[in-house]
């Protein structure tokens, strides 16, 4: 089992980004996504700062993959999205039919990152057709349907060509919109947000009134508001599963990492925090739920 | 400058399709009872003799029909889905409105020249996107989100070499449709996996001694003083709770209206406009299709003065959510 960090899903300040980076790659992490996904206003990091941390990862024998944006909704997120698509070093995770657009068109493999929607066996194929080497689930989606999809015999000749990835820590990405709902929560419209979510690392907690933890509010996106784990789950994903991604956490993300390495074969399971953790889209129920 | 707007209808039902043409629609938009429908609810939908109703209706009327094929196939479900699309030319559908990459790939083989549009659930937001369409599967149109803004609405349109078609009127999707799990994560069941929102089967309405309270599968969405008035628990429009305050967290329960737009939406180069509520009675149909047919109508005639008169500003806010209406993200401030 190879293990992936995601890209870092919240707005934290360069130095922030750089040390978390720079630990990183003394750790024993496999592949590092790296890049902004979630809103194109967010530029504490130039692009050039990314590809400055892809090189410094890569020399310390990590695979680096280009994670791009989710929601493109300008010409000058397409031209950003070229920018990321036109270099030659590092693959291309795509977030967007877009991305796969424009790296499809150059010829190039790529990612697809889990905001695509693949829910069954002949969109992996037409995906894999078009240069397809690692697919991420929609996080929405169980084991069952995982193995439906990867069993299904008109990936039987494909099987080799491409890696199969799974969300399996963290707050999931459930929604994207038009609106930023940290400003609105600051009360700000979009266009004067001055960057608020810089201030929550981790998101804003949205509660229901009965205090049920329901969502994580971050810029355009809406999380989960619990933390999907599937720390205990690592077992059941051996000769389904090739790689194991963990979100990026503002604390502990690295001993995470260790605690999920230690329990691949389900030697060291950790009971989950039902309060704070869910794991059951994964057992094809809610995902609020735990099991 | 007078361009050819078709103004696109809902029927979830034979009397609303009926209610719609009757009323003006140039196009009528439909679903199986199946799940291979994003409106897939109780109650709702054709069954086969009904459809053969709705089509002789369409037909002696000279309208279109177009058949949406809109959530994604189930990874053993692919025929289910195949099947609707065989079904959908065999009737003589003028177009199929379909989101699924697999879908489209056998709609375009099988049937090249049937006219596809691209869903909303297929979530196109950029040109990049939609040349992916138009390349693969020949998509003739592409029907976007409810989350860009006027100005990226005309940049898309200028970009595009495809019709586009948005949404005028109706409940108000925040979410890049076709990405969002929000319904599931609460449910298990979102617009994608099972073809419904917020699914009627989990929702329940509590008398408490404090006021009404709304759930979706035992969680609270909203609690309502006396003199509220109670809205279905959308879960996207519920009231909760950031840090100490409450509020509608994500969005108040609005109805978009872009009625006030048409003169723009014209000239930029629109090519229909979609009424949301496959969901509603054949009365609401009938009400919402003769206001817009009306304003398309005088908009065409004379784009420079239109303005919609009160009498149907009324008329649509009386008809929309909570009574109250937006302009959504076409205008750049609701964001």
């Amino acid at each position: 089992m190879k293990y992936a960090l995601g890209p870092i899903q919240y707005y934290w300040p360069k130095q922030r980004v750089e040390d978390f980076y720079k630990r990183v790659a003394l750790s024993k992490v496999d592949i590092v996504y790296l890049g902004e996904t979630v809103c194109a206003k967010r530029r504490e990091l130039k692009t050039q700062d990314w590809f400055d941390i892809a090189r410094m990862l890569q020399d310390a024998g990590k695979e680096v993959c280009i994670s791009t944006m989710t929601l493109l909704e300008t010409p000058s997120d397409l031209t950003m999205l070229k920018r990321y698509c036109d270099q030659q070093e590092f693959m291309v995770e795509a977030n967007d039919l877009a991305a796969v657009q424009v790296l499809s068109e150059q010829g190039a493999n790529f990612c697809i990152g889990p905001a695509v929607n693949c829910y069954n066996p002949q969109t992996l194929a037409l995906f894999i057709d078009k240069g397809l080497k690692r697919w991420t689930m929609p996080v929405e989606l169980s084991r069952d349907w995982l193995v439906k999809i990867v069993t299904d015999p008109i990936l039987e000749n494909k099987r080799q060509d491409f890696e199969v990835e799974i969300f399996a820590y963290g707050n999931m990405p459930l929604a994207y919109s038009a609106r930023c709902f940290t400003a609105r929560s600051e009360n700000r419209s979009k266009d004067d947000c001055k960057l608020c979510c810089i201030d929550y690392p981790q998101g804003r907690i949205v509660n229901s009134q009965d205090d049920n933890q329901l969502f994580v509010i971050n810029g355009v996106q809406t999380q989960s508001g619990l933390k999907y784990n599937l720390i205990n789950e690592l077992k059941s994903m051996q000769g389904i599963v090739d790689v194991v991604r963990l979100s990026p956490q503002s604390e502990s993300t690295l001993e995470l990492l260790d605690q999920y390495q230690a329990n691949e074969f389900g030697d060291h399971p950790i009971a989950l925090d039902r309060a704070q953790e869910c794991n059951g889209y994964w057992h094809k129920i809610e995902g609020m739920r735990a099991v | 400058m007078v361009i050819d707007m078709e103004l696109l209808c809902p029927a979830g039902s034979l009397s609303s399709l009926k209610a719609a043409v009757d009323a003006g629609a140039d196009a009528v938009y439909i679903g199986f009872k199946d799940d291979t429908n994003a409106r897939h609810f109780a109650g709702l939908n054709f069954n086969d003799r009904q459809l053969q109703q709705g089509v002789e209706y369409i037909r002696q009327h000279q309208r279109r029909l177009h058949v949406a094929i809109n959530t994604f196939a189930h990874p053993d479900g692919i025929l289910r889905w195949q099947a609707a699309v065989d079904k959908a030319v065999a009737i003589g559908a003028d177009v199929l409105i379909i989101a699924d990459l697999a879908v489209l790939d056998y709609c375009h083989k099988r049937y090249p020249d049937v006219e596809i549009h691209a869903s909303v659930q297929a979530s196109i937001t950029n040109a990049a996107a939609i040349q992916f369409y138009v390349d693969n599967f020949n998509v003739k149109r592409v029907v976007l989100p409810r989350v860009l803004s006027i100005h990226q609405v005309r940049q898309l349109v200028k970009q595009s070499p495809v019709e586009i078609e948005v949404f005028a009127f109706g409940s108000l999707c925040i979410m890049a449709e076709g990405r969002c799990y929000l319904s599931s994560y609460l449910t298990g069941e979102s617009p994608n996996t099972a073809g419904a929102c917020s699914p009627a089967k989990f929702v329940e309405y509590k008398e408490t001694s404090s006021g009404l309270e709304t759930h979706l599968n035992g969680i609270l969405i909203d609690k309502f003083a006396d003199d509220e008035k109670a809205g279905y628990p959308t879960l996207c429009k519920g009231r909760f709770d950031v840090d100490s305050e409450r509020f509608h967290v994500l969005e108040e329960p609005t109805s978009l209206n872009s009625m006030s737009m048409l003169p723009e939406l014209m000239a930029m180069g629109i090519s229909a406009l979609k009424i949301e509520g496959r969901q509603r009675s054949p009365n609401y149909v009938s009400q919402v299709t003769k206001q817009w047919r009306e304003a398309i109508d005088n908009c065409r005639a004379a784009p420079d003065s239109f303005k919609p008169s009160p009498a149907t500003e009324q008329c649509l806010s009386h008809l929309s959510e909570g009574s109250q209406t937006t302009l959504g993200a076409y205008h750049k401030k609701w964001k």
